[in-house]
């Protein structure tokens, strides 16, 4: 039967069909849904977040050296992480088939930057696929296992947002196991202990590999001709060509499904078949440069297609078709009407974290979540965010070149997930090197940003079952750090007080949110940590002086309105609080000069 | 290309929390039922709630692109009034339009730092005529004693769009997509919304 899915879950879908017994993950956009569709759908393969890219590779190579089939699924950024792991992995080769799925964000629809993951294939030497649809991830999942089993080598698949988060039909089938045995041998050391006396054979072996996946990449119908005008023909693969059958159904394709190694005996005979043959890709002139090199001459490329954000059918056609290309009539401009940016939730326990620091004038090292949305106006008060971990390493770097004088002035602040994630490292740096910076780990007990993910913080496995919850207290002990400080978030004064003796302290110092769980965590009972369910302005004591909306929360708003106070002092308007939307977290009632927010009735 | 074999273009647009997803995934079980290639993309944000939701619904014989191209939107299915306006260029001259009228303020408005687009009714009605049709999906769904069925409500009063698609395959899409406790409730939703208009 045919069924709607995602073109993550096809992913899964296809890696259970194809036998898979062991998945790993890290979360992010656009891949998490992998990973949590094998755990929710596909009992027979063991599924895990893991604390980072990096393990999760090496969790699936594990796997795949005992055997099994096995994959890890990350975003692109998740790859950099990973990459040591992979780079030699293409070395030894796997034994279990191993993939490893690669989602990238062209236009940063969620990310810290736009990278384009075909390069990895090319720098790894490993071959990648690239589907278009749901149908494709589905068939180019299960195709990477085999292709792995047959070169003996780890596979990429590369999706992108479109992809990635796009529903259509997809045809379904049985789940087959692998016939490979399961089991260890001591005796292939010289195949898995990368010594220089072993690299060197099997760096040889690697490019005989990659000769043999040029000769499959002609014959496989991953790739695919479809010859119709003979005058222009385009090179394409995943979203882009999509985009551009759309827009140009009458010309000929080279669609790549194989998008590394290429398969140049097909490009030839394509270049044969038409007289003018674009080439058509999302982000780097990845195809482009490898075909040009090969020596044709191209038609257009990159000189018409941009290099960067996504592409669309019209961003296609705009530029192929030049000042030929019709825009549509602007009947508004969407820049005049009001935007609605992400904020954090009502009661969220960042809200007050990020309006502390802001009082106290801190630099804020950030890193990457839901907390990074502090950057926003009217918070701001978050002035990095580079790749997870980095405000630790960056924070001591700061201090130890500017001396004493840095004291009490910066703080690096990271999410619990990312703190396991890479956040580890740089403090165990802190307390070693002799530094004097603080780090505040806001404890939510979730990976909020990317969709709640469990980790190993939280007590729970991918699955839901109970789990080891990692002491963040005694993993700073361990690490060397001698302050280590609760502070409960939704206390602003509290909060204030200890973070300033912190940040003046000439020693390395860690502070852990306590008690504040992601209002989003139902398991967690978020909001029965406040006294009130709900708070409002009284209009009797309310100044409008608009202190309130300084800490940008979504149930309150400003009501214009010429007015006095009960004891008649004069004002333009006053607060509003949305009973639908306040939580009673009370944040706005400390900031509050004139004590106008009072509890309420739900 | 003949006519039946043209790619059929629905955007969906809302806020987060109001239940666009929902809609958009009924109107896939239904299509495909109805013998459709089918391809939606949503924009996922993040995991807060309250930022803008738009879903690319596209049906017909076959379907390439999972995003719709700038200005060929067929119909646009809105759940509130500024992410409709937002929208507005998307839709082709003859597109047809449905507005559900309710207002959710975004964060500049509340704050007092923008004003709130006011005729939106109008400015549809200037450009698309008699093809613009506004529903109070919310008072419906008030009616019906549950404020979270206003989107099945709109996907009744969208369904009225495509006669030739059996009113059982939406009934069967909300039987397969929602707990059974919430059947009833929705499957009158969807009937007061065909009603409405
Ligand atoms: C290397 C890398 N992997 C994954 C991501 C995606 N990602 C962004 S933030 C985040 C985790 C956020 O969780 P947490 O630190 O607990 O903060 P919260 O969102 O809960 O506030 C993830 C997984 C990324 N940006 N970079
Ligand atoms: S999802 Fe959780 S962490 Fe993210 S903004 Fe909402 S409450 Fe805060
Ligand atoms: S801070 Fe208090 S007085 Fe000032 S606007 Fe808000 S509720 Fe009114």
């Amino acid at each position: 039967m045919k069924e709607i899915m995602q073109g993550n879950a096809a992913i899964a879908r296809g890696a259970w069909e194809a036998g898979v017994k062991v998945a790993a993950a890290y979360p992010g956009t656009p891949s998490s849904e992998i990973l949590k569709d094998v755990a929710d759908n596909y009992p027979e393969i063991y599924a895990e977040w893991s604390p980072n890219e990096m393990v999760a590779v090496q969790v699936a190579a594990g796997a795949a050296l005992a055997g099994a089939r096995a994959m890890a699924s990350m975003k692109h950024v998740g790859m950099n992480v990973a990459s040591d792991a992979l780079m030699t992995l293409a070395y030894t080769g796997i034994k279990g088939g191993l993939m490893i799925v690669v989602a990238d964000d062209p236009n940063v629809h969620s990310s810290q930057n736009e990278q384009d993951s075909r390069n990895w294939a090319r720098f790894g030497k490993v071959p990648m696929l690239e589907p278009g649809d749901a149908q494709e991830c589905y068939e180019f999942t299960k195709a990477s296992f085999d292709i792995s089993e047959k070169f003996d080598t780890p596979v990429l698949l590369r999706t992108v947002t479109r992809i990635a988060h796009a529903d259509s039909l997809v045809q379904t089938g049985k789940r087959v196991e692998s016939k490979m045995p399961l089991g260890l041998d001591p005796k292939e050391a010289p195949k898995y202990v990368m010594v220089p006396a072993h690299v060197r054979p099997r760096r040889k072996a690697v490019e005989e590999r990659m000769r043999k996946l040029e000769a499959f990449a002609d014959k496989t119908k991953l790739n695919k001709m479809e010859i119709n005008s003979k005058s222009v023909g385009i090179i394409a693969s995943g979203s882009a060509y999509m985009y551009a059958k759309e827009v140009f159904p009458e010309y000929s394709f080279l669609k790549l499904g194989m998008v590394w190694p290429l398969p140049k005996k097909m490009i030839a005979d394509f270049f044969k078949q038409v007289k003018k043959v674009m080439i058509i890709e999302e982000l780097d002139p990845f195809f482009e440069t490898e075909i040009k090199a090969m020596g044709y001459k191209i038609f257009h490329g990159k000189d018409i297609i941009p290099n960067m954000y996504e592409l669309s059918p019209e961003i296609v056609e705009q530029a192929v078709k030049g000042k030929a290309y019709k825009a549509p009539k602007v009947r508004v401009k969407p820049e005049d009407l009001p935007r609605r940016p992400p904020n954090l939730c009502a009661g969220c326990s960042h809200r007050p974290l990020f309006y502390a620091l802001k009082k106290l004038g801190a630099f804020v090292f950030g890193d990457i979540g839901c907390y990074t949305l502090a950057v926003a106006p009217p918070i701001s008060a978050l002035h990095t965010t580079i790749c997870m971990g980095a405000g630790g390493g960056m924070v001591h770097g700061a201090m130890k070149a500017m001396g004493k004088d840095a004291l009490g002035k910066m703080v690096a602040v990271l999410g619990d997930s990312t703190f396991l994630h890479s956040g580890l490292a740089p403090l165990m740096n802190a307390g070693y090197n002799k530094g004097n910076s603080t780090t505040i780990v806001l404890d939510n007990r979730i990976t909020g940003m990317t969709g709640h993910q469990e980790h190993a913080g939280t007590g729970f496995t991918v699955r839901g079952e109970l789990a080891n919850q990692v002491d963040y207290a005694q993993i700073g002990k361990a690490l060397g750090i001698k302050n280590i400080r609760y502070v409960d978030p939704y206390n602003i004064k509290e909060t204030m007080e200890v973070v300033k003796e912190e940040m003046n302290r000439d020693e390395a110092s860690l502070i852990l949110c306590k008690d504040s769980p992601c209002m989003l965590l139902r398991r967690a009972k978020p909001l029965e940590r406040f006294k009130n369910p709900l708070y409002a302005v009284n209009m009797d004591k309310c100044r409008g002086c608009k202190m309130c909306l300084e800490i940008n929360c979504p149930a309150i708003s400003w009501r214009e309105g010429a007015g006095q106070t009960k004891d008649g002092q004069k004002r333009k308007g006053t607060a509003y609080i949305n009973p639908d939307q306040c939580v009673g977290c009370e944040v706005c009632v400390q900031v509050c000069k004139f004590d106008a927010i009072e509890p309420a009735k739900k | 290309m003949k006519k039946d074999e043209k790619t059929t273009n629905i955007f969906l647009s809302g806020v987060g929390g109001q239940g666009a997803i929902l809609a958009s995934n009924i109107l896939g079980e239904v299509f495909i039922r109805a013998g459709y290639d089918v391809k939606k993309a949503e924009v996922h944000g993040m995991a807060q709630r309250g930022g803008d939701v738009t879903t690319h619904f596209r049906f017909g014989k076959k379907v390439y692109s999972p995003i719709i191209k700038y200005g060929d939107v067929d119909y646009l299915l809105s759940f509130e009034l500024l992410e409709a306006l937002r929208y507005i260029n998307w839709v082709k001259p003859d597109g047809k339009i449905v507005i559900n009228t309710q207002e959710i303020l975004p964060p500049s408005v509340s704050l007092g730092q923008m004003q709130y687009p006011k005729g939106v009714e109008d400015t549809f009605k200037k450009y698309f005529k008699n093809n613009v049709h506004v529903i109070n999906g919310m008072g419906i769904a008030k009616d019906l004693g549950n404020l979270q069925a206003q989107n099945v409500v709109l996907v009744g009063a969208f369904s009225n769009f495509f006669p030739k698609i059996k009113e059982a395959y939406f009934i069967d899409a909300i039987k397969k997509l929602l707990a059974p406790k919430l059947h009833d409730l929705n499957i009158k939703a969807f009937e007061a919304g065909r009603k409405a208009l």
